[in-house]
C-alpha cells in the first residue's frame, strides 16, 4: 500500500487530494467541474482507476461524469433517470401526496467486482443501475414500489436516496437508506426490496415506531461483518448485528446523538466513529468544538477526539457522505465540513490536521487505498 | 386538562420546559388549542400558522394518537384520548425543516 486519493464533492466543484502513505504532505488538484455542486465521487474497488462523479447545477440539471485515469480526465456518460412506469406520489414535507421528481444524484456505488456496473441513489428517492459504466441507467423499482413509497417524505436536504452498501458475502444482498423512509434491504440483487426498521423511534413521524417514515441520516458495514450495520438516525446512533432485522440504539454518553455520518475503521469492525452535532435545528457542533467520538466496542461508550481540531468558534456541520476510511495498516479516517474544511487523521483518528481549509461546503468525501 | 407538546425551537422560544397544560372550555379542536396556545404565549403568534389566515405553517404537523393531523378540519373535534388528556397533542416540525 503506498498512497492514497481523497474525493472531496462541493458546492462548487471537485478536488482530488494525494498523498502517500504518510499521509502528511498532500498534493491538491481542482477544482473539476468548476462551478457545478459535485454531490458525490466515489471509486470502482475493482478498478482504482476508475471513478463516477455526480455533478448537478439548478440551472442544468444532472450530469454524470467517469474518469478512466484515477481522476487526472472525467467524460461526460449518460445522464437519463426515468423512473420505471408512472411514479405516483409520495408524501410532501406538509404531508400532501407530491409527484415524484428526478432531482439529482446524491450518491454513487461501484459494484465491488465489476468497473463498469455501478448504482445510483437518487432524489427523489429511487435506486438505479448501469452495467455499461455508467452510459445507461434503468431503475431497481422494487425498492419505490414495494409498497410504502407513497408514505416516504423528505427530509431537510430532499427525499434523497443516498446510502448503498453492498454485502461482500452475500453477493445478492444490498442495503439503501432513504431519508426520510428509512432502511431497506434486497437480498436478490435488488429487484425486491423490504424495510428494515424494527427498533427505530423517531418523534417526527405520527407513529414513532412505523415500518417506514424514519429519517436514517447515513448507515456503514464492516466489510468483515456484513450482518453488523451502524447507523446514525436523525436522532440515535444505532446497531444491529441480524442485517437490519432489529436495531439498539447505541448512543451511550454522545454529547448529542443528532448527526449525520457514520464510518467503521478498516481493520476493526467493532470502532465507529461519529460527528455529534448540536440539534435539528442547530446543525453545528455542541459548544462550538468540532469533535469526533470514536467508540471502541461497538457503541454505548465514546471517546471525543479532539486532537488538531478546532475547539472554540466552531459552527460547521459534516454531511452524510463527509467521512471516509482508507485500508493502510494504520487506518486513516478523512473528513469534510461545510465550511470547507477536509481534515485527515493517519492514527485511526487520535490526531487531527487540515488538507485544505478553504474549499467551497463540502458535500463528499471517499478515499481510494492505492496500491 | 389537554397535554401539548411543541418542538424544541418552540420550546426554547417560549421558554417552556416540558409539556403544556391547558383548560378548555367547550370544544377541544385544533383551532382552541392553538388559540390556547397563542393566549398564554403570545411569542408563537405566527409561528404555528399563520396570523392572517390561520393556515397551519408548511413544515409544521399536528399528530396525536399515532395519526397525523395535520389535514383535519381546524374545528374538528380532537380524539377523546387528547380531550381527557390520557394523550398529547403534538406539535412537530417537519423533518424537512431542520
Amino acid at each position: 500500500m503506498t498512497g492514497v486519493r481523497v474525493l472531496v464533492g462541493t458546492r462548487k466543484g471537485a478536488f482530488v487530494l494525494t498523498a502517500d502513505g504518510k499521509r502528511d504532505q498532500w498534493k491538491v488538484s481542482g477544482p473539476h467541474f468548476s462551478g457545478w455542486e459535485i454531490y458525490h465521487l466515489k471509486g470502482s474497488p475493482a478498478d482504482p482507476d476508475r471513478i463516477y462523479a455526480s455533478q448537478s447545477s439548478g440551472w442544468s440539471g444532472q450530469v454524470i461524469q467517469r474518469s478512466d485515469d484515477g481522476g487526472v480526465s472525467f467524460q461526460p456518460v449518460g445522464n437519463q433517470f426515468s423512473y420505471d412506469g408512472t411514479p405516483g406520489t409520495h408524501q410532501w414535507y406538509d404531508g400532501t401526496p407530491h409527484p415524484w421528481e428526478f432531482a439529482r444524484v446524491w450518491h454513487l456505488e461501484p459494484a465491488l467486482d465489476d468497473p463498469d456496473t455501478v448504482y445510483a441513489g437518487v432524489e427523489d428517492a429511487g435506486l438505479f443501475k448501469s452495467g455499461d459504466g455508467g452510459q445507461s441507467w434503468h431503475e431497481l423499482a422494487g425498492l419505490r414500489g414495494h409498497g410504502s413509497g407513497s408514505s416516504w417524505q423528505p427530509g431537510a436536504g430532499g427525499m434523497c436516496l443516498h446510502t448503498i452498501i453492498l454485502d461482500p458475502a452475500t453477493a445478492s444482498r444490498m442495503f439503501a437508506a432513504i431519508s426520510a423512509a428509512g432502511a431497506f434491504r434486497s437480498d436478490d440483487g435488488g429487484q425486491t426490496w423490504r424495510p428494515v426498521n424494527r427498533g427505530l423511534q423517531s418523534e417526527g413521524i405520527p407513529d414513532p415506531d412505523a415500518e417506514v417514515g424514519h429519517c436514517v441520516h447515513r448507515i456503514a458495514m464492516h466489510p468483515s461483518r456484513p450482518e453488523v450495520l451502524y447507523m446514525q438516525k436523525h436522532w440515535d446512533v444505532m446497531r444491529t448485528d441480524d442485517a437490519g432485522e432489529t436495531w439498539r440504539e447505541i448512543s451511550g454518553n454522545l454529547p448529542t446523538d443528532f448527526g449525520f455520518p457514520i464510518d467503521v475503521h478498516a481493520h476493526e469492525p467493532e470502532t465507529i466513529y461519529v460527528v455529534p452535532i448540536t440539534s435539528d435545528s442547530e446543525h453545528f457542533p455542541p459548544e462550538g468544538k468540532l469533535r469526533v467520538y470514536r467508540s471502541r466496542s461497538g457503541g454505548d461508550e465514546w471517546e471525543p477526539l479532539t486532537n488538531g481540531l478546532p475547539q472554540q468558534h466552531c459552527y460547521v456541520n459534516v454531511l452524510r457522505d463527509a467521512m471516509a476510511v482508507d485500508s493502510l495498516d494504520d487506518c486513516g479516517i478523512y473528513f469534510g465540513t461545510t465550511g470547507g474544511q477536509v481534515y485527515a487523521s493517519a492514527d485511526s483518528g487520535d490526531h487531527w490536521a487540515p488538507i485544505v481549509r478553504d474549499l467551497p461546503a463540502v458535500l463528499s468525501v471517499e478515499v481510494q487505498t492505492l496500491p | 386538562m389537554i397535554r401539548v407538546v411543541l418542538p424544541a425551537h418552540l420550546r426554547r422560544l417560549a421558554g417552556i420546559n416540558g409539556e403544556v397544560r391547558l383548560d378548555i372550555a367547550g370544544v377541544v379542536s385544533q383551532r382552541s388549542v392553538l388559540d390556547a396556545i397563542e393566549c398564554r404565549y403570545p411569542m408563537l403568534r405566527g409561528t404555528i400558522r399563520d396570523q392572517d389566515s390561520q393556515r397551519r405553517r408548511a413544515f409544521i404537523r399536528f399528530f396525536a394518537c399515532e395519526e397525523d393531523l395535520s389535514h383535519e378540519e381546524p374545528d374538528a373535534s380532537l380524539p377523546d384520548a387528547v380531550a381527557s388528556g390520557a394523550e398529547p397533542y403534538l406539535i412537530v416540525g417537519a423533518m424537512a425543516g431542520g
